[in-house]
Parts: C-alpha cells; sequence; structure tokens
C-alpha cells in the first residue's frame, strides 16, 4: 500500500502536463482534495478553478474541446454526476467531445463526511449516458492507466477513484487493455466479479474461500462501460454462479450490468450483488462503514458460499 | 480617411443595412411557410432574433462556408435552441448547406434536428436546447482562443429562459474572473417566454444593472433588436467600448411579423395552423415587399 490514489493520481497529471501542451485542468474548488492542485502548481495557466459551480465547469470544459485542447475535470463524484448531469449527457457525450471526467471520493470513500458526500449512483448515472466510457479503477496504478487510457479516446470518460490508501494489485501489463477484464485469480465453483476497492476485497474473500474448499475465480471490470461481456460470460459459463462486488448502490452499476448482459446470453447462472442495498448510508471510519453497508470479505464469502450450497 | 471616402463607406453601409433588412423579412417568410408545413418548430423566438442572427452572419462573423471547421473561425452559440430554424436558414443561405435542405426540418434522417446539432449541420458550433449551457460553453471556447493564442470571437445569444437558468449565473460569475477576450453575450430580450411574459414568469429586472454588478462590459444603450440599422449600431458600439467579456442587451417582439402573434406567449412553440398562416402569411409578406423598395 502506497499514497493515495488521489496523490498518485493527481501527480501523474501534473506530469502529463509537461509532455501535452494541450492538456487543461478544471476544479470546482476541492482541488486540495482531488489534488489537481499538482497540476494547477505546475501550470497556472492551463487550471481553472471556477469555484463551486460543477454545471458550468463540465460546460467550459466542453467548449475547451471543440477547439482540440483535452481538458480535464475534477470534481467529487457524487457532484459532478448529481449536479452536471445535464452537462455531460448533453454536452458531452451527445457531442461526443473527448473530455475526461475524474469523479474524486467515489463510493463511500469520504467516509467520515457522510452520505451527502458518498457517491453511490454516479456509476448507474453515468452508465446510462451513450457516448460515455465508465472506469473504477483497483489501484492507483490502474488509476493511472486509466487517465493514459482515457486521453487517447475521442469520446469523454468517467474515471472514478478512492479518495484513499488502497491495496497495490499485480500491475496490468501493456497487453491488457483497459476495457478488458483481467482475472486476478482463476476459479472453478464461483465467479466474483468486482471493481473499485472490492477488487482487493474479493481476492482475500477468494484466500478464505480456498480454505473451504471453494474454488473461486476473481475478475476486475474496470471499465463498466464498454463492459467485456465476453470475458465475463466465458467465466460464468463455467462456474454458473456470480457475485458482483461495488462500491456502489446494487441499483444500476456493475452488478446490474452483468446481470443485463448475462441473461441477454442467455447464460443460466445464480447471481448475488454485493453493494449499497438501496439505502441511504453514514459517517464512520471507511473500513467499519463498508463492512456495515455488506461491503466486506465476510460478506463477499458468506454469498459465495450461499449460492453454492 | 477624406470625408469623401467616409460619406462613400456610409452610403455602402446604409445600403448593406437595407439589403440585411430585406434579408431578415425574407427569412422570416421562409421559416413562417417550414412552421407552417412541418406543424412542428418554435416561430416567436425563432422571429425575435432575426435581425440579429441576420446581421452576425452577413455582417459582422468571420467564417468560411466551404470549410465549416476551420479553427480560425468566429463562434455562435444559439443558447436558446429553440430558434433551430432561424440558425438553419441564416446558414443555408450564407452557403453551409443547400436551402432545399431546409424543408426537411425536424424529419426523420434530417440533419437538421429539432435544436441545433453540431454533429449533423454544419455551421453549428454547439448543440443546444436544453436551456443555460451557452455562456459556459462560450467561456470555454473563449478561454480555448487564449490558450491556443488564436483571435476568434465567441458570441452567444440567450433568451430570457436562457437566464433563469442558475447555470447562466454561474457562467456569467466565471466569465467576469477569466475575462476571455473575445467573448461577447447577445440577449434577445422578448418579454416573453413559453408560459407568459418574463416579469410574471421570473423577472430579471434591473437586467443591466445586474450584468455590471457581475462585472461585464455592458453597452449602455439597450438596441432595438429589430431594426437593422440598430443592430449595426449596437455592433459598432461593441468595438468601440474596451474589455472582455462584453454583452449587449436587445429588445425585440417575440413573433415579430405577424400582428396576432407578437408578443404572445402562445406562439413560443404552438403549430401555426392554417387560419393563422393564411392570416399571418400577407403580413410577411408585405414587410418583405416594403423592406425591398427600400433596397431599390
Amino acid at each position: 500500500m502506497g499514497e493515495t490514489m488521489r496523490d498518485a493520481f493527481g501527480k501523474y497529471l501534473a506530469k502529463l502536463g509537461n509532455y501535452r501542451d494541450d492538456l487543461v485542468v478544471l476544479d470546482a474548488d476541492v482541488s486540495s482534495s482531488t489534488k489537481s492542485s499538482y497540476f494547477a502548481k505546475a501550470f497556472p495557466d492551463r487550471f481553472f478553478n471556477v469555484g463551486v459551480a460543477e454545471s458550468n465547469m463540465v460546460d467550459i470544459a466542453g467548449g475547451l474541446a471543440t477547439a482540440s485542447l483535452r481538458p480535464v475535470v475534477n470534481a467529487f463524484a457524487i457532484f459532478l454526476s448529481l449536479k452536471a448531469t445535464d452537462q455531460i449527457r448533453n454536452v458531452l457525450a451527445y457531442n461526443r467531445l473527448p473530455v475526461v471526467l475524474v469523479g474524486a471520493y467515489g463510493g463511500l470513500s469520504d467516509s467520515f463526511d457522510g452520505a451527502s458526500h458518498q457517491s453511490l449512483e454516479d456509476i448507474a448515472i453515468m452508465r446510462s449516458i451513450p457516448g460515455l466510457e465508465v472506469l473504477i479503477p483497483a489501484d492507483s496504478s490502474e488509476a493511472l492507466r486509466a487517465l493514459e487510457y482515457a486521453l487517447e479516446q475521442d469520446c469523454p470518460v468517467y474515471i472514478r477513484l478512492n479518495r484513499n490508501q488502497v491495496p497495490d494489485l499485480e500491475a496490468r501489463s501493456d497487453d491488457q487493455p483497459m476495457t478488458r477484464i483481467r482475472a486476478l485469480r482463476s476459479g472453478r465453483d464461483v465467479t466474483i466479479a468486482a471493481s473499485g476497492i472490492c477488487v482487493s476485497i474479493a481476492l482475500k474473500a477468494a484466500e478464505i474461500l480456498a480454505d473451504y474448499g471453494i474454488s473461486a475465480e476473481v475478475l476486475n471490470v474496470a471499465s463498466i462501460k464498454p463492459l467485456d461481456i465476453s470475458t465475463l460470460s466465458a467465466s460464468v459459463a463455467r462456474t454458473a454462479r456470480l457475485v458482483t462486488a461495488e462500491e456502489h448502490s446494487i441499483v444500476g452499476g456493475l452488478g446490474s450490468a452483468c446481470a443485463e448482459a448475462l441473461s441477454e446470453k442467455g447464460i443460466a447462472f445464480r447471481l448475488h450483488r454485493i453493494g449499497v442495498r438501496d439505502c441511504y448510508t453514514e459517517s464512520g471510519p471507511y473500513d467499519i462503514l463498508l463492512a456495515k453497508y455488506g461491503i466486506s470479505v465476510d460478506e463477499i464469502v458468506r454469498q459465495a458460499s450461499a449460492l453454492i450450497s | 480617411m477624406t470625408l469623401e471616402q467616409r460619406a462613400l463607406l456610409e452610403k455602402e453601409e446604409t445600403r448593406k443595412i437595407k439589403i440585411l433588412a430585406a434579408l431578415a423579412c425574407r427569412f422570416r417568410i421562409e421559416m413562417f411557410d417550414i412552421l407552417h408545413a412541418k406543424q412542428t418548430g418554435h416561430w416567436g423566438g425563432a422571429s425575435s432574433a432575426c435581425e440579429i442572427l441576420t446581421a452576425l452572419y452577413f455582417h459582422r462573423l468571420c467564417l468560411d462556408p466551404k470549410n465549416p471547421d476551420w479553427e480560425d473561425r468566429d463562434r455562435f452559440i444559439l443558447s436558446k435552441g429553440h430558434a433551430s430554424l432561424l440558425l438553419y436558414t441564416v446558414l443555408a443561405y450564407r452557403g453551409f448547406f443547400e436551402p432545399e435542405i431546409l424543408a426537411s426540418f425536424r424529419d426523420i434522417d434530417s440533419t437538421l434536428q429539432g435544436h441545433p446539432y453540431m454533429n449533423k449541420t454544419p455551421g453549428v458550433d454547439m448543440s443546444t436546447g436544453a436551456l443555460g449551457h451557452g455562456i459556459s460553453v462560450g467561456v470555454g471556447i473563449a478561454l480555448a482562443a487564449r490558450l491556443l493564442k488564436k483571435s476568434y470571437h465567441s458570441y452567444v445569444m440567450v433568451g430570457e429562459g436562457c437566464l433563469n437558468e442558475g447555470q447562466s449565473w454561474e457562467a456569467i460569475l466565471s466569465a467576469a474572473k477569466y475575462k476571455p477576450e473575445g467573448l461577447t453575450l447577445m440577449v434577445d430580450y422578448n418579454g416573453v417566454q413559453l408560459d407568459g411574459p418574463s416579469k410574471d414568469i421570473m423577472p430579471l429586472e434591473p437586467l443591466a444593472d445586474k450584468f455590471k454588478a457581475f462585472g461585464w462590459n455592458i453597452l449602455d444603450e439597450v438596441y432595438d433588436g429589430n431594426d437593422m440599422k440598430a443592430v449595426f449600431q449596437s455592433f459598432r458600439e461593441l468595438d468601440r467600448i474596451v474589455g472582455w467579456p462584453k454583452v449587449v442587451l436587445y429588445h425585440t417582439v417575440k413573433g415579430k411579423g405577424v400582428s396576432f402573434m407578437e408578443g404572445r406567449n402562445t406562439w413560443h412553440g404552438a403549430p401555426i395552423d392554417d387560419s393563422s398562416y393564411a392570416a399571418g402569411r400577407p403580413e410577411l409578406a408585405a414587410f418583405f415587399e416594403q423592406a425591398l423598395a427600400e433596397v431599390m
């Protein structure tokens, strides 16, 4: 476990500023939280702090993108997804303007600030917008890869980041594209498809399940959209059991995306979705908060076992 | 410049004003015909802004219709996107596409969507329709000119509906902060919105004072946006005042040109029925004949 995901991302964004003159960064008065402050310090002329005005920020980025600049927009995930939905849909995605939207403090990671700051609907919202890609990096190095990937696309991309330190996973190799599901552990009894912080939680759960004699396959689904249906369906076709694990509402996120895709494929499988079960959360220490709302190693073990019994 | 040269220039401009005034009257007829034929679209706000857009596209904006994506072109954002047919009409006759295409307005597979869509219609610089986006996007486009060291100008037109949206005021604040060179806001202040008079729906007055308080450079005079000569005067004044961003208010008449439609919120977007068409079209034709006579 190294520095926080946001620190790693912010530093890398500033580093990219040295190589890319077309990179412009915007923030909505949270640059010291999102860590776009590194870029702001290095490139003040290419940094725009528009104040607490997410809608305006996204449309300014859209305007910048029409003139071939590459804006990276930073705000808390909840405010970006709820306060700038119209702008993301009607200006960025509808017009296919390549703006990178960075949702900081994703999921429950802004744990102490409480439900008003915890982002549990952003993936559902972003996923429903045509022409917008949706990424959830599982660790810091994947967050940097996500940024590189997003800057290569000719469409807007939403990257959801975690506020905190997250365990480092085995690095994604160059021949593993960002949009491909990565199997971090192979297994035959149950597939655990996870995204973000839940990937490392799922890996721990798989170890415990192995002790119980249950062979769990762990998939890192870093790209919710596009969704790598072929890798997912190949796995679930073998195991016939799927546990999805996400730091999001069970409505409309990773679990929904997997269920929809697999059902349309005609694959018979049993499913349990781990996530916040359609309720409001609260303040508290991150780990305890995740566990209280059903996002934990124990819960994955319990639900995976239940699917098998 | 000698007095003779100046007199010649003034004479040329006077003639251009008359020609463009007639052109605007002609555009109104074209729009009225299409809106009646299609039984869908927005007459009121298209008609109110007709002289301003005609003057912009035929006198002021630096454009190349054969190269609509020319990176140094001036930009125009019709934030009140429901006046789409006006933008399409002006673009077509400015040479961005064949005027025959106007007849496909709002049809399936048409390049002319209900509201402007930049990825389908040549010459449209930004898709609009949902109100309140234009000023923000204009700030972004103008800031891009600064970063890329370009000298193009960015014009945004809003109506009252746009200024009801909170986002417009976020954008107005941010424009005052960054002072993007070349950003000009034009308010088509026709006093009527979809549900009724703006003063009843959501009062904006004192609008000029609001812009001043927000740090914008506003023209002292409110111009008659349906008088081509006054629109030309506003352009001269825009060129005279120093500092960015700039804003100009135009008093206009919603549904201008058809007496029984003027200032009536019903005609914001209602389909033009046969009897209204039959009664209204001769009025528009008469205005055009009169404007044409002044040119001759």
